[in-house]
């Protein structure tokens, strides 16, 4: 049997979803004997039959998955609860196995998926689709490029009708149903006191967080995903600070960008100029245009803060 | 055999692996460590906070770069945006040599995140051999494999697998990461003698050594790198030891991770036998 062959049994094998108790099925997807297809391929020893000896691959791999990913969706897993978020993360996860040589895209297809699985979720399906939207832009904020920001004088001829302001990569624009963002500081901080509670300690807050999220009612928010000092923040945008956002993302000129957004604003008229002004100030000073021109990666700057720390800023 | 081709003709002494848990004590207090094994995946990104943690490494600290997923053993060729950015990261750290598993773990652009065992067979042995040249020949600096701890064998399999690990290394013309944690948990679990293994192995080819700790079960023992290393494990060690010399090691913690002096002080306990063999080298 050639090497390629022996690769693709074994990894749809090793792929196959668990059962409830954990361990591995004894038929594969298209109905064939696990046993078989093991047998085939895998020495038994005096120890382990064949079958046995696969199962330890089939497990780690849905153990270390299961695992990588919960870590990643701690607000998803609040918004559905245990059990429901268990069963839509090795539904998610055989669907939709890693592409990628690291598990940190585990969940880049996430968001495409529960679009396209409404069942999964349902009765939750926008906080939960808001909250994995939320939870991967952190990923990508955390870790997205950061190019040298835009300089004063990097501006002093510019034409604004031609000038188009780059944002940072590591900004991420998200248009949300609900404010899943205070959810989600509220689930990590439970997260962070849990590390070193009691268990009567976790589960009052456990029950505090089932009640946070039944209580959450839509509202509509703009957020900003973005990095300061190497820790993550949500920052709350204006609906109009979005639309000139959104359209400088889009490769729009500064111009046009900030009169197309400012078309249906219910800003009065003698306020936008002072708002318009005052959020450019807010964006620079937040590092969020890359400089004009410029190519490829900045050296990132030092910083103490812990990781993924997130918080209001 | 410290200093050697395959090691960039660096002597290196005792390493640890540099795990986030210990980021703030290594920073803070500075401690005296030879150097310091990155997993490369881990700072293959574009910014960010765990890129700022390397350079304010790298400005102090020896660093060498380990891989968990090029995967040398999968019948595919290698990804490229893996290959482009594990190379980024090489420039940035200037590690003198790079090694990664020999496994597979990848097919058909799925990726399992697992070392999975190699079939032994001398087609695998020239698929793997090309690959490795392939990646040594992109990212330009040494490249070396480790052998693997493994659950299961292959019916195919035409050769043990330390002859397929110097049949590998030999075509690749590459050097060898002993584990030697790893010959003593797949010699429990496939009931060979771990010191035919560490007496196959050639030695002029070992750039470095891993050590580790792992999790006893009923039937099988798992590479678990949660636990101190157990004395069997040292006596292979010492072994290895005597046959190639002072040579570059590497304890590796994953889980459980205890305080930073704990995994430094498991990992010092090296020393007592490559003391022996500077001893022996000067005699």
């Amino acid at each position: 049997m050639k090497l390629l062959s022996i690769q693709r049994r074994m990894a749809r094998a090793v792929m196959t979803p668990l059962t409830p108790s954990e361990r591995m099925r004894s038929t594969t997807p298209d109905g064939r004997s696990m046993r078989n297809v093991a047998s085939a391929i895998i020495k038994p020893n005096d120890r382990l039959t064949s079958f046995e000896r696969l199962e330890i691959y089939n497990r780690q791999y849905w153990f270390r998955i299961l695992s990588g990913f919960a870590e990643d969706f701690p607000g998803l897993r609040a918004v559905l609860g245990g059990s429901r978020f268990d069963r839509v993360a090795k539904a998610y996860l055989t669907d939709c196995p890693s592409q990628s040589f690291t598990l940190r895209n585990l969940g880049s297809r996430l968001e495409g998926w529960l679009r396209k699985n409404p069942r999964w979720t349902a009765g939750r399906g926008n906080l939960a689709l808001d909250m994995a939207r939320l939870e991967w832009a952190d990923i990508e904020a955390f870790d997205g490029r950061a190019e040298p920001t835009l300089k004063p004088e990097d501006l002093a001829s510019a034409n604004p009708a031609k000038l188009r302001l780059r944002l940072q990569p590591y900004v991420q624009l998200l248009d949300l149903r609900y404010p899943v963002d205070d959810l989600l500081l509220e689930v990590r901080k439970e997260d962070d006191d849990t590390d070193v509670a009691s268990n009567a300690f976790s589960e009052r807050h456990h029950q505090k967080r089932v009640s946070a999220v039944a209580k959450l009612k839509p509202s509509s928010i703009f957020l900003a995903v973005h990095r300061m000092d190497d820790s993550v923040y949500f920052r709350r945008l204006h609906r109009d600070e979005f639309a000139i956002l959104s359209a400088l993302r889009s490769g729009k000129p500064l111009k046009s960008a900030v009169e197309s957004a400012m078309r249906e604003s219910l800003i009065s008229s003698d306020d936008r100029a002072d708002n318009v002004q005052h959020w450019f100030q807010t964006w620079a000073a937040l590092g969020w245009f890359c400089r004009i021109e410029s190519k490829g990666g900045a050296r990132p700057r030092r910083s103490k803060m812990p990781r993924r720390s997130s918080a209001q800023a | 055999m410290p200093a050697n081709r395959f090691n960039n003709f660096t002597d290196y002494g005792i390493g640890i692996g540099l795990r986030a848990p210990h980021y703030h004590h290594i920073l803070t207090r500075k401690p005296v460590v030879d150097w310091f094994e990155i997993i490369s995946e881990n700072f293959m990104i574009d910014g960010g906070r765990p890129l700022h943690i390397l350079d304010q490494i790298l400005e102090q600290y020896k660093v060498v770069q380990h891989g968990v997923s090029m995967y040398f053993g999968s019948a595919e060729r290698p990804n490229k945006e893996h290959l482009r950015r594990l190379k980024t990261l090489v420039q940035r750290t200037k590690t003198p040599w790079l090694s990664d598993h020999l496994c597979w773990g990848s097919v058909d652009g799925r990726y399992t995140h697992d070392l999975l065992p190699m079939p032994y067979t001398f087609e695998a042995a020239r698929i793997t051999a090309q690959k490795v040249r392939e990646v040594r020949d992109f990212v330009e600096v040494p490249v070396v494999v480790e052998n693997v701890s493994s659950y299961a064998e292959f019916h195919v399999s035409e050769m043990t697998e330390w002859e397929f690990l110097n049949e590998v290394v030999e075509r690749a013309d590459c050097g060898i990461l002993l584990d030697v944690n790893n010959i003593y948990v797949s010699s429990r679990n496939h009931s060979f003698d771990p010191y035919t293994y560490v007496n196959s192995v050639p030695s002029e080819r070992v750039a470095q050594i891993h050590i580790a700790g792992h999790s006893k079960y009923k039937k099988y023992i798992l590479d678990t790198h949660d636990h101190p290393v157990i004395d069997p494990v040292w006596k292979l060690y010492e072994r290895a030891i005597e046959r190639v010399g002072h040579t570059a090691t590497l304890l590796e913690w994953d889980d459980s991770i205890p305080s930073f002096d704990e995994v430094h002080d498991e990992a010092l306990k090296a020393n007592r036998f490559l003391a022996s063999a500077s001893l022996a080298k000067a005699v």
